[in-house]
């Protein structure tokens, strides 16, 4: 990207100051190599969003950021009802609260390394995993209407979980405001299927060990320490999240003139947050919310089910729960007053600092734990939140590392085989159904994920707290 | 000119893009497009037949409703599809695919479409040659 039209703010801040159509500044946080690494289109994103009815403060691009669907990912941006704000389907995604949950093991690496290969094969058993693979759970209407209703709380009462689960997740397991009536019966046909399942792309499930500690003090607060095992589950709200973000992005392109919004792309497709599209798509959204809360629970009780009979004494409980793809009803100070906001975090973690009143009281104290999952050879971190981030960006940091390459590209550079061979060779099992897949997610398609948590950690978005480097991955 | 589809690069997701003499067989080319973004399209047999309808107010919403309903047949029937025919009438769809349920050993699908979105959506007409293009979610 030409850093020509930035001025720069600080060593990780770029900001274009706003100009008409643009209501708010556009600011991307990235250190210097990764911005001129970033695709144009990531700017010209940002500046559309920048323009949108009710927009505050400014629209921020996460150091990840790269060009997505209207809004970039990496893209977050804040609304005020008060203010003719809007609601986006684009800005949330397709993958309505696509996230990762990070759970501690409380065994070492030396005990998993025993038994690597068997645990590698009773995980690929009991996840499903992959295009055309199925949960065994099906949902009933009234139970499908429960959960859309209950989220991960839903799960653990129906036995997928413990209750201690759900204090480590945000909004408590269970997103308020969710209407189920808004969720169409297409939608939830095609989540009949798909409930318990880690999907394809980039979701992963990963044994991983944790390899460097940066803040040791904070790591023990959330109970890790160098050697030990954790286990990440990346995965979203599956079909049933699909199709709400297919159906209102359509509905949200025919209603914007209604509502007198000019769109510079349709793709911006929005409506005001106090209008009936823009209400109805807020309940849609948020029981597609707790549909992934649903489905990273269950997977998680897949998981637990799966390593008692390999490693009895692991415990798996659970250290955090993040979705990065959400737009969530939250309080910021604005020019020195609190204001009710409506945030877009479109592959963009919350990153609330020590004290925030959200948190759960485990974790008040520290801050809220940040999880960034990395391409499947090289790392994932986890950071936590700061206070600064508030008046960054809204409380939010990366969500990952970030493509550098298509997947186009990536199938032609590499080899399935070839790279499960090498990973192989360095000590990591991948167990994936496609070997084309594996391509598509070779660890050379991706931005360095070091340098993007570094970059957030200099801007002040998160400070790092421990690297995790990967076992064992389950690759849909 | 021969009908054709190619994918397009998108640094996230993939394109899907399908040329052709009509605007119905730019429609078909760009479905053949986004079987192709799950699996090899060579390995898909076209034994079974289901159909879908869509409407809108302009083309290319209609080619975005039309990938996207059949993303949604491939989900709830477990199916892939290998042949297609549109037929468009004043902002009517009626598309036929033929294909079968997926067979993860024969067709080693590698990633599943979550949507079809407005990126990069256009339907064009130039120099008797229709186009049908957008980015696809994966």
């Amino acid at each position: 990207m030409d850093t020509s039209r930035f001025e720069r703010l600080g060593e990780c801040q770029w900001q274009v100051p706003a100009s008409p159509p643009m209501r708010v500044p556009a600011v991307i946080y990235a250190g210097e190599a990764l911005i001129r690494d970033m695709d144009g289109k990531v700017l010209e994103q940002l500046c559309n969003v920048a323009a949108l009815p009710g927009i505050v403060g400014r629209a921020c691009a996460m150091p990840d950021a790269h060009w997505g669907y209207g809004f970039p990912i990496g893209g977050v941006a804040a609304f005020d009802p008060a203010d003719g704000g809007v609601v986006s389907a684009g800005g949330v995604g397709f993958d309505i609260s696509c996230g990762v949950r990070m759970l501690r093991t409380g065994i070492r690496r030396d005990a998993v390394a025993a038994v690597a290969q068997r645990l590698a094969g009773v995980l690929y058993r009991a996840i499903p995993a992959g295009v055309g693979s199925t949960g065994a759970i099906r949902l009933g209407d009234d139970e499908m209407e429960a959960m859309l209703a209950g989220g991960a709380r839903w799960a653990v009462e129906r036995g997928w979980g413990e209750p201690a689960d759900l204090e480590r997740i945000e909004e408590g397991g269970c997103m308020a405001g969710a209407e189920p009536a808004q969720v169409s019966a297409r939608a939830r046909k095609r989540q009949q299927r798909e409930m318990g399942t880690l999907g394809s792309g980039n979701h992963y499930l990963e044994v991983q060990h944790v390899t460097e500690v940066y803040d040791a003090a904070v790591a023990a607060g959330l109970g890790l320490a160098r050697g030990d095992v954790v286990v990440s589950i990346h995965c979203g709200s599956r079909g049933l999240g699909h199709q709400i973000g297919t159906e209102y992005l359509r509905e949200m392109v025919i209603a914007a003139p209604r509502y007198g919004i000019r769109l510079p792309d349709r793709e911006l497709a929005c409506a005001p947050i106090d209008s009936p599209a823009g209400q109805a798509y807020l309940g849609a959204m948020r029981a597609g919310i707790n549909c992934a809360l649903a489905n990273r629970q269950i997977l998680h009780h897949l998981t637990r089910e799966a390593f008692a009979g390999v490693l009895p004494e692991a415990r798996l409980d659970l250290l955090y729960d993040v979705s990065h793809n959400t737009c969530k009803s939250e309080t910021h100070a604005i020019d020195g007053r609190h204001r009710n906001v409506f945030v877009h975090r479109k592959g963009a973690t919350r990153a609330f600092g020590p004290g925030h009143p959200d948190l759960p009281a485990a974790l008040r104290e520290i801050g809220q734990p940040v999880i960034i999952g990395g391409s499947m050879g090289t790392a994932s971190y986890v950071l936590i939140g700061t206070r600064e981030s508030e008046a960054l960006s809204w409380g939010s940091a990366c969500h990952g590392a970030g493509r550098r390459m298509s997947r186009r590209q990536a199938s032609r550079s590499w080899n399935g085989r070839q790279v499960v061979d090498e990973l192989a060779a360095r000590g990591i099992i991948v167990r994936s159904p496609s070997q084309r897949g594996v391509a598509e997610e070779a660890p050379g398609a991706y931005k360095d994920v070091s340098a993007v948590v570094e970059s957030a950690e200099r801007a002040g978005l998160a400070r790092r707290v421990v690297r995790v480097e990967p076992l064992i991955t389950i690759k849909g | 000119m021969a009908a054709r589809w190619e994918h397009f690069e998108h640094q996230a997701d993939i394109g899907v893009r399908g040329r052709g003499p009509t605007r119905e067989s730019a429609f078909e080319q760009a479905a053949l497009a986004l079987t192709a973004v799950v699996a090899d399209l060579s390995a898909v047999r076209p034994r079974e037949l289901v159909t879908v309808h869509c409407m809108a107010p302009d083309d290319e919403l209609l080619l975005c409703d039309w990938l996207n309903a059949l993303v949604y047949e491939m989900a709830v029937r477990g199916m892939l599809f290998s042949r297609y025919s549109v037929s468009i009438d004043n902002g009517r769809l009626e598309g036929l695919a033929w294909g079968e349920p997926v067979d993860r050993p024969r067709h080693h699908p590698a990633v599943e479409v979550k949507g079809a979105t407005l990126t990069a959506l256009r339907v064009t007409h130039a120099a008797g040659e229709w186009l049908a293009e957008c980015v696809v979610d994966v």
